[in-house]
């Protein structure tokens, strides 16, 4: 950082005038943030609040094209530690009801109606179930992940903890955190964990 | 009614499907209908509405916006829309389109910025005069290159501003415009995404936009797309006109330079 800001005067020293032209990362960076507190207005559930990043999304908004290896080690660790297992141990819910929270979209924007329960919308960038054959690409194919992997307990833990908090596996993962921000309940992520899971859920036959 | 047919036909065609192959054939078959459309493209009937505004004196000045100078001087129409955002000496701020239309409302019409701004969208029997102005303006630059000015330090200002806000993450699910649009050959569901990091995903979509929505029967903006990517990004309500849309259009505009401009367009 410090390092950064010696360089950057060097560079300025270098070249006056093209420093004299362009902002710097910093300069635009103090703008953006400074902007973004002014561009937007409270609307339905989304208040301004919305606009704070954590660091999570500090980090990852600042590194576009990936984290530095040490810094998503230790941000995996950090994510890792935020997840919460059902009390109850159990993992694996209904995949009926997955399947339904799996093609629902709805959720947390500022025209929902936020008494409703929302959606995980993972058709939006995953292939699961093959019957499905409208599902985005963003993510990898899901389709017959339980096949592939069996049932063990490692792996429901494993597929429960990727829902909650995808961060604590996958640095700057484009998928949201449905746990750990309360975007979906538990209980609603063992569903989704049976979908995937279960041998009789669509997605692994 | 014609509506109605239209989004029958849209929904026939993606409804027909049976796999990869029938994706394939629909993605052909929308192709194949907006060639159809392109001689008729109803967006039309909005420009058409647009170029009357112009011309038609409103406010307590009673005055038209026929001086309004969108870049090119004072009342130049056209290539105006390729050529913006840029920097504007008598407000000393970077505008777009339709920032700068406010004002040219507030300086020669002598409305508020608040009467200006009431209806930046048309919704069902609603027309819009702003977004009718915006159909208009940008079909006067039809088939020109996207050339948005940088000489200007606010000009690179709002670029690298607007890049920043691109790749911004926040919300209850950590969207960032880039989250959808940094990616080729990407969609969500069966909508194919631009990687505006690209530079010929990003001249094909800003050069498409405003559009007529077929979906929606109506003529949408840039601000509008922006309006409504935020919506699904879980942010709050993007302000019309506010500086951080200003910004990021700026960056999409750059992003999309020397690609040629072919709005109106027709979306699904």
């Amino acid at each position: 950082m410090r390092l950064d800001v010696v360089a950057a005067a060097a560079l300025c020293a270098a070249m006056l005038f093209g420093c004299a032209t362009h902002a710097s990362d910093a300069e635009a960076e103090r703008a953006a943030l400074a902007m973004m507190k002014t561009s937007f207005r409270a609307q339905g559930q989304a208040g301004l609040d919305r606009l704070d990043r954590d660091e999570v999304q500090a980090l990852c908004s600042k590194h576009p094209n990936g984290l530095p290896r040490d810094l998503a080690e230790k941000l995996e660790k950090a994510q890792l530690a935020t997840i919460r297992y059902p009390a109850s141990g159990k993992l694996m819910g209904d995949w009926r009801e997955g399947e339904r929270i799996a093609q629902s979209g709805v959720g947390k924007q500022f025209n929902d109606d936020p008494s409703r329960p929302s959606g995980g919308n993972c058709y939006a960038c995953h292939r699961l179930s093959p019957q499905e054959l409208s599902f985005g690409t963003i993510g990898p194919s899901l389709y017959r992940f339980g096949k592939q992997r069996g049932t063990s307990d490692a792996i429901r833990r494993y597929a429960y903890g990727k829902i909650y908090n995808p961060e604590a596996f996958s640095a700057c993962s484009n998928m949201p955190r449905f746990g750990h921000n309360r975007i979906l309940t538990e209980e609603q992520i063992t569903h989704l964990v049976a979908l995937l899971l279960d041998p009789d859920s669509p997605v692994n036959k | 009614m014609a509506k109605a047919i239209w989004i029958g036909f849209v929904a026939l065609a993606v409804a027909l499907p049976c796999f990869a192959r029938a994706q394939q054939d629909t993605q052909k078959e929308i192709e194949r209908y907006r060639e159809l459309l392109q001689d008729g493209n109803p967006s039309e009937l909005f420009e058409a509405r647009g170029a009357e505004h112009w011309k038609t004196k409103r406010g307590p000045k009673n005055a038209s916006l026929e001086q309004c100078d969108l870049g090119r001087g004072a009342g130049v129409v056209k290539g105006a829309y390729v050529q913006l955002p840029r920097y504007f000496a008598d407000t000393d701020k970077v505008q777009d389109l339709e920032s700068r239309l406010v004002s040219c409302m507030v300086a020669l019409q002598g409305l508020s910025s608040e009467e200006a701004k009431r209806r930046p969208y048309s919704g069902p029997g609603q027309p819009s005069v702003m977004a009718d102005l915006v159909a208009w303006i940008a079909s006067e630059s039809r088939g020109m290159r996207i050339a948005p000015p940088q000489s200007h330090p606010k000009e690179r200002l709002a670029y690298q501003v607007g890049e920043k806000i691109f790749f911004y993450r926040a919300g209850p699910h950590d969207f960032a415009c880039a989250t959808c649009h940094g990616e080729d050959n990407k969609r969500i569901r069966l909508q194919d995404l631009p990687n505006l990091t690209n530079a010929g995903d990003a001249q094909r979509a800003f050069g498409t936009w405003p559009a007529y929505r077929v979906s929606q029967g109506e003529v949408r903006s840039m601000q509008w797309r922006l309006y409504d990517c935020f919506r699904q990004q879980r942010f709050p309500e993007l302000e019309f006109t506010s500086d951080a849309a200003i910004a990021l259009i700026s960056f999409l505009a750059k992003r999309a330079e020397g690609g040629t401009f072919e709005a109106p367009a027709l979306k699904r």
